[in-house]
């Protein structure tokens, strides 16, 4: 623990206010008791699906694809992903179709 | 179990508890991770837990070991935990109508609004006879104890687990992308998540893994609003 008690606390305490800042400022801005402007509600009907398409971007940024194995295990089980929730629809059954394909190709397929 | 089922509570809980299921495999894994990284550089499980609980903020409390590991500087841990959490902002804007005259459970559900809880909240509506509050709140209580947990656990046992889970937190990109599979539905989301996709793999590719969101952020609200005038029609 190379910090002080009391340095790792302010330390925690300013990470959670960075955070916070991002989480509480929208609803600060725009109180229920105000009708945002229609911009806003605009934004907030349509970026839940663009954010979506962000966070999976997102979790796949550490992927190489220039180096072995070529992104080959995420996009093998993101297919089955796809194909899963195609036939069924349910949720639970793609996702955790899919993190089992995943596991055995990076545990056994692609080491 | 007649008592039981009828508490509003309770009904919610069970409705909400489904969903949280990918969530509580990704968090347990990842927070193990978190608690045995604090730990081997030498902050014992109550300090792992506290960051868990106090910040609830996954990928920044990675990114926050190494400002635990260097000299002190709160100013830069709170500036680069703007940046980091930065995507927040857009899921407040989401939120705004759907946590409306939730009075006062509103602060905690804003409070634990992460990544996972805005995916599930924006994504789900409660199901007939249950209480709207209660299954929201439910899903942020509940993401927000897994993670809480799986840091104490990795804090306390991390160095006895040798089950091989390598892979495993795949469960959380896979929660994205079914939840991106349920969001692509609607006919009339699809050029939203289109515009999602292009702009982060376009941020992405020149800016480089560690700094994409910002850049992909402002293209999407660019795009979003450019459009707004064609797209909503």
């Amino acid at each position: 623990m190379p910090l002080t008690p009391a340095e790792t606390i302010v330390t925690i305490l300013a990470v959670a206010l960075g955070a916070m800042v991002t989480r509480f400022l929208p609803f600060l801005v725009f109180p229920e008791h105000r009708q945002p402007p229609q911009v806003v509600s605009y934004l907030g009907r349509v970026l839940p699906p663009a954010m979506m398409g962000l966070l999976v971007v997102y979790c796949l940024k550490g992927v190489t694809i220039t180096a072995k194995p070529h992104g080959l295990p995420e996009l093998i089980s993101i297919g089955v992903i796809i194909l899963l929730h195609w036939w069924r629809s349910n949720v639970l059954l793609s996702i955790a179709g899919g993190t089992v394909v995943y596991m055995l190709l990076v545990q056994y397929v692609f080491l | 179990m007649e008592q039981r089922s009828k508490n509003p509570a309770f009904k919610a809980l069970t409705a909400a508890f489904p969903h949280t299921i990918p969530v509580l495999t990704g968090f347990l894994v990842l927070g193990i991770a978190y608690g045995m990284l604090m730990q081997k550089k030498g902050y014992e499980v109550y300090w792992s837990v506290l960051m868990s609980a106090v910040a609830f903020c996954g990928s920044m409390q990675f990114v926050a070991i190494t400002l635990l590991t260097t000299v002190f500087n709160p100013l830069q841990a709170f500036l680069l935990s703007l940046m980091v959490n930065a995507r927040h902002l857009f899921y407040g804007l989401s939120m705004l109508d759907k946590y409306k005259g939730f009075g006062k459970i509103k602060a905690f559900l804003i409070y634990t609004l992460c990544d996972e809880t805005f995916s599930i909240a924006s994504s789900v509506d409660p199901p007939e006879g249950v209480d709207r509050k209660g299954f929201y709140l439910s899903i942020s209580l509940l993401d927000y104890g897994y993670w809480v947990f799986g840091t104490f656990l990795g804090g306390i046992a991390g160095t006895y687990l040798t089950i091989n889970t390598k892979g495993l937190d795949f469960v959380l990109t896979a929660l994205f992308v079914v939840l991106f599979l349920e969001q692509m539905k609607k006919p009339e989301n699809r050029i939203f998540g289109i515009i999602g996709i292009a702009a982060t793999v376009l941020g992405l590719v020149v800016f480089g893994a560690n700094q994409l969101v910002l850049p992909s952020m402002a293209l999407v609200l660019i795009l979003l609003l450019a459009g707004r005038k064609i797209l909503c029609r």
